[in-house]
C-alpha cells in the first residue's frame, strides 16, 4: 500500500479515478479549503475599517474562520464567508454593514 | 492566518490566534457547535487527538478524503466516544506519548443518551481523557429530535408544539460529580476565553475531565443565524444555562451582572414560540429554583473546602 | 516451554507471547479465565500492556479500535452475548482497517440461558469482515493467536480466534509455548502505515458518499482474498519455527476417501477418532477440518472434495430457518463445479450437547448408503 502524499495546504479537491489510487482506509489527505462555502451566501458583510476599533470580536465569533486578522485588522475572506451575519450583530461599533449578495 | 506585525494589535486577541480548524467545513450558517470546536482546538493545540462519535461534527468535518481538522481525528460509532477515547489514550500511554491529549467530542445525544454508559465507565475507571459535550439540546444532525438534553417546553420534531418536551433536561454535571470526577464544567460559546481556560485547566489535570458547552443551533432552535452569540449570552444572563466549574468538589459559578428574565431568552427562539405565559412562568420558577440550588452548592462546597 | 494449561490460559499465554500492548475486556462465562490471567500478567509486569477494564463488550471493542488506530497491538476476548453486543463495533473495526485480534469462546446464545459450546455466536458475525479461525485443541489456540496478529497486521483486518466453551476453555492440555526470542522474530512490533499521529494528522472514517464507499468495500474484500495466501505463508513460516504447520483446512486420512466428513473446532478431534475407527473397518472415509472460516477456503475445499462421492457436514450451529452454516457455505462453494459430490447436513451438539464418536461413525455410515437422501439430520436430538 503506497502512502499518498499528504496535502494539507492544497485548495484543490482530491478526486480518485480508481480504487488503486485510494488509501486502504477512509483517511483525509487534505483540508476542506477546496470547498468555497462563500457561494452559500445570500448577504455580504462589509467592514468599514475607518469605524473598526480592532477589537476582533468579529474574528473571534466567526464559525467559518472567514475573518482574517491582518496586522490587527479584520478582513473578510469572501471565499468562505457563509453570510451568517454574526459579525454584523456582534460588532460593538456597528462597523460591519450588510449588502445584498449580487448573484 | 496572517500573523499581525503590529504587536499591540496581536496582544489584543483574547484567545489563541492558532487556527486548527480549516474554513470550507460544511456546518450550517451560524453554527454554535462549530465555534465550540474552533475554540477547543485553539485551547488544546496540535498535541491533541480527537475522537468524534455520530453527531453534527460527523458531517461538519467534511467528506473523505478531506477534513477541516488540523489534528488527528477518529470518527467512531454513536455510543463509543468515551470508550474509543480511552483506547486511544491507553495506546498513547503505552507508547510513551502521555503528553498528547485525547479529546472526545460528542453531541448531547451521544453523551447523555446512547453514550452515557461508556462515559460513566471511562470516568469511573479514572481514564485520563477530556470529554466535551457540545450541547445543542436535541438530535440536530438527524433533524431536531428530542434528546434527554432537550429543555422543558421545547418544540422538537418528536415533541411537537401540542405536546412539547416535558420535564427538565438531564444534569450531566451532577451525574459526573456522582462519579467523583476531578474536574467538570459547563461553558458557553459566547465566552470562548472561559471555555479555553477550562480546557487548558482540564488538560493539566490527570484523570477524566468533562466539559459541557452550550452551542446554540439556529436551525434547530429556530432563530436567525446572526443571533447565535446573542442567544448564547442570554442563556447565561437569564441563568437558564449556568456557567460554572467544579474542581475537586469545589464549585465556582460565573455570575451575570444582573439576572435577566428567562422570557428574553425564550422569545428569541421559535422552538419556544408556542409557550403560554403560564408555562413561561413555570420555566422562570424552575430557573430560579435551580439557580438557588447551584448557588447553595457553591457556598456549601466552599465551606467544605475551608474545613478540609 | 511445555505447560499443561486450559484453553483459556492458553489464550492468555498467546497474548503475552504476541506482546499485546492494549487489552480491553469485559467478563463473561466461559471467557473469564482469559482476562483474569491477563490481569495477573499485566499486574506482575510480565506483560507490558495497559488493561482497560471496560463496562461492556461494546466498549471493549471500541477501546481496542481506538488503541489499534493509535498504533498499539490490541486484544480482547469474549463469548456469546458479549460478541453479539459487540456486533456494531466488529463492522467498525473492519471499516477502520484495524488489526484487532480477539478470542471468542463459542457459547450458545440465550434465551434460555446456556453457557455451553455452540458456534452460532461467531458464525453470526460472518459478514462483519473479520478473519475467523476455528481451533481444534489448545496447542492450536496458542499458535493461532500468535499467527493471527501477524496475518491481520499484514492485511489490515481484524481477526477472531475461536475456541469451544469447556471442551477447550476449561480443559487442560499440554501446550508448547515457543521461545520468546523466536516469537519476537516471527512477529515484529506493530507499526502501521496509517495511525492517529500528531506529527502526521489525518482524519479517519470521514463521511464517504456512494462515489468512494463502494471502492473502499472492494478493497476490504480484496484484502480478504489476499489473506488466503498470507494465512498459508504465515502458517508455513510458523511451521518452520515450531514444526507445527497450519493452513486454511486440514485433511485427515482423506487419501482414497470416497466419503468425507467436514467438521470444525473441538468436534473435529472427536471426528478424527471416528475416522480412525472407520478406517480400521476399511471404510474409505476421511475428514476435512475447516480452520479458516473467513476468508472461506473455497479453493482448498473444492480441491479436497474433487474426488469425493458424498460429503457429510457436521455443524455445531444453525442458521435458523435454513440449515447449518458450514453446510450452506460449502454447498455454495461447490455449486459451479462440474463434478460435485452429494452433500448432506448434520446439526449436532447445539447448546453443548456432547457429540460422541459413535454418532459420528453413524453419520459416515448413513451417508455411505445410496438410499440416504435426508438433507438435514438432527444428530442425537430427542425428536
Amino acid at each position: 500500500m503506497k502512502k499518498p502524499v499528504s496535502g494539507k495546504k492544497s485548495i484543490k479537491q482530491i478526486k480518485f479515478k480508481k480504487a488503486g489510487d485510494m488509501p486502504p482506509v477512509a483517511i483525509s489527505l487534505a483540508s476542506m479549503l477546496y470547498n468555497k462555502t462563500g457561494k452559500w451566501r445570500s448577504i455580504r458583510p462589509v467592514i468599514d475599517l475607518n469605524k473598526c476599533t480592532s477589537c476582533m470580536l468579529c474574528w473571534k465569533f466567526c464559525p467559518d474562520v472567514a475573518i482574517k486578522n491582518i496586522d490587527g485588522k479584520p478582513y473578510i475572506d469572501l471565499d468562505y464567508c457563509k453570510g451568517c451575519a454574526i459579525c454584523i450583530e456582534e460588532c460593538p461599533v456597528k462597523a460591519v454593514r450588510v449588502e445584498e449578495e449580487k448573484k | 492566518m496572517g500573523r499581525g506585525k503590529d504587536m499591540n494589535a496581536v496582544r489584543k486577541l483574547s484567545i489563541p490566534e492558532i487556527e486548527l480548524m480549516s474554513p470550507g467545513h460544511v456546518a450550517c450558517q451560524g453554527c454554535g457547535a462549530t465555534l465550540a470546536f474552533r475554540y477547543a482546538l485553539k485551547a488544546l493545540g496540535r498535541k491533541t487527538i480527537v475522537i468524534i462519535p455520530a453527531c453534527c461534527w460527523s458531517v461538519i468535518d467534511g467528506p473523505f478524503p478531506h477534513s477541516s481538522a488540523g489534528v488527528p481525528l477518529f470518527h467512531t460509532a454513536f455510543e463509543t466516544a468515551a470508550s474509543t477515547t480511552s483506547g486511544v489514550k491507553a495506546a498513547l500511554e503505552v507508547k510513551g506519548n502521555s503528553d498528547v491529549s485525547a479529546l472526545a467530542w460528542a453531541g448531547d445525544g451521544g453523551t447523555m443518551d446512547i453514550g452515557i454508559q461508556a462515559l460513566s465507565g471511562a470516568v469511573e475507571r479514572g481514564d485520563d481523557i477530556i470529554y466535551v459535550c457540545y450541547d445543542n439540546e436535541a438530535y440536530m444532525n438527524t433533524g431536531i429530535q428530542r434528546s434527554s438534553s432537550t429543555p422543558h417546553g421545547a418544540w422538537t420534531t418528536t415533541t411537537p408544539a401540542k405536546n412539547f418536551k416535558k420535564g427538565p433536561k438531564k444534569n450531566m454535571v451532577e451525574i459526573m460529580l456522582a462519579h467523583k470526577i476531578p474536574y467538570t464544567a459547563t461553558a458557553n460559546i459566547a465566552f470562548p476565553e472561559d471555555f479555553i481556560a477550562k480546557l487548558q485547566k482540564a488538560r493539566a489535570i490527570k484523570g477524566p475531565k468533562f466539559i459541557q458547552i452550550l452551542s446554540p443551533c439556529p436551525v434547530g432552535w429556530k432563530f436567525p443565524s446572526h443571533l447565535t452569540i446573542k442567544v448564547a449570552k442570554l442563556a447565561f444572563e437569564t441563568c437558564i444555562y449556568p456557567v460554572y466549574e467544579v474542581e475537586n468538589s469545589r464549585y465556582t459559578i460565573k455570575r451575570p451582572n444582573t439576572k435577566k428574565p428567562v422570557k428574553l431568552y425564550l422569545e428569541q427562539q421559535g422552538r419556544f414560540r408556542h409557550l403560554t405565559d403560564s408555562t413561561i412562568d413555570e420555566i422562570q420558577e424552575n430557573v430560579d429554583r435551580e439557580w438557588e440550588i447551584l448557588l447553595n452548592r457553591e457556598s456549601a462546597s466552599h465551606v467544605e473546602a475551608a474545613k478540609a | 516451554m511445555k505447560k499443561v494449561i486450559t484453553g483459556n490460559h492458553t489464550v492468555s499465554f498467546g497474548v503475552k507471547s504476541a506482546r499485546v500492548e492494549v487489552i480491553a475486556a469485559y467478563p463473561i462465562t466461559p471467557q473469564t479465565e482469559v482476562v483474569e490471567k491477563l490481569s495477573e500478567m499485566v499486574a506482575d509486569g510480565e506483560l507490558k500492556a495497559r488493561f482497560i477494564k471496560v463496562e461492556s463488550e461494546h466498549s471493549a471493542m471500541a477501546a481496542c479500535i481506538g488503541a489499534s488506530a493509535t498504533g498499539a497491538r490490541a486484544f480482547t476476548a469474549t463469548s456469546s452475548q458479549g460478541l453479539a453486543l459487540m456486533h456494531e463495533m466488529l463492522h467498525w473495526a473492519t471499516g477502520a482497517r484495524v488489526p484487532v485480534v480477539m478470542a471468542n469462546i463459542n457459547r450458545s446464545l440465550g434465551p434460555p440461558w446456556n453457557i455451553w459450546s455452540e458456534q452460532t455466536d461467531s458464525l453470526s458475525q460472518r459478514d462483519t469482515g473479520w478473519l475467523q479461525f476455528y481451533c481444534e485443541n489448545n496447542q492450536e489456540i496458542l499458535d493461532t493467536i500468535i499467527q493471527a496478529f501477524k496475518i491481520c497486521e499484514k492485511v489490515s483486518l481484524p481477526g477472531m480466534v475461536v475456541l469451544d466453551a469447556f471442551y477447550h476453555s476449561h480443559t487442560a492440555e499440554p501446550v508448547d509455548i515457543p521461545d520468546q526470542k523466536l516469537v519476537d522474530r516471527f512477529l515484529p512490533p506493530y507499526n502501521p502505515e496509517y495511525k492517529l499521529d500528531i506529527n502526521d494528522p489525518h482524519t479517519f472514517g470521514g463521511l464517504t458518499g456512494p462515489e468512494y464507499y463502494y471502492e473502499l468495500r472492494y478493497k476490504i474484500q480484496k484484502a480478504m482474498v489476499e489473506s488466503v495466501d498470507i494465512i498459508k505463508s504465515v502458517g508455513k513460516e510458523y511451521g518452520n519455527m515450531t514444526g507445527r504447520n497450519y493452513g486454511l483446512i486440514e485433511e485427515y486420512k482423506t487419501t482414497g476417501a470416497k466419503q468425507l466428513l467436514v467438521a470444525s473446532g473441538a468436534m473435529a478431534e472427536t471426528a478424527k477418532d471416528a475416522i480412525d475407527i472407520l478406517r480400521k473397518k476399511n471404510k474409505k472415509v476421511g475428514l476435512l477440518r475447516v480452520r479458516a472460516f473467513r476468508p472461506f477456503p473455497k479453493e482448498d475445499l473444492k480441491k479436497a472434495m474433487s474426488k469425493a462421492e458424498v460429503v457429510g457436514v457436521i455443524d455445531r450451529n444453525i442458521s435458523l430457518g435454513n440449515e447449518g452454516i458450514f453446510f450452506q457455505e460449502i454447498k455454495s462453494a461447490l455449486y459451479n463445479e462440474k463434478r460435485r459430490p452429494a452433500i448432506y447436513g448434520f446439526i449436532a451438539g447445539l447448546g453443548g450437547r456432547d457429540v460422541l464418536e459413535d454418532e459420528i461413525v453413524r453419520i459416515a455410515e448413513d451417508i455411505s448408503k445410496r438410499s440416504f437422501k435426508k438433507e438435514i439430520t438432527w444428530v442425537g436430538a430427542k425428536i
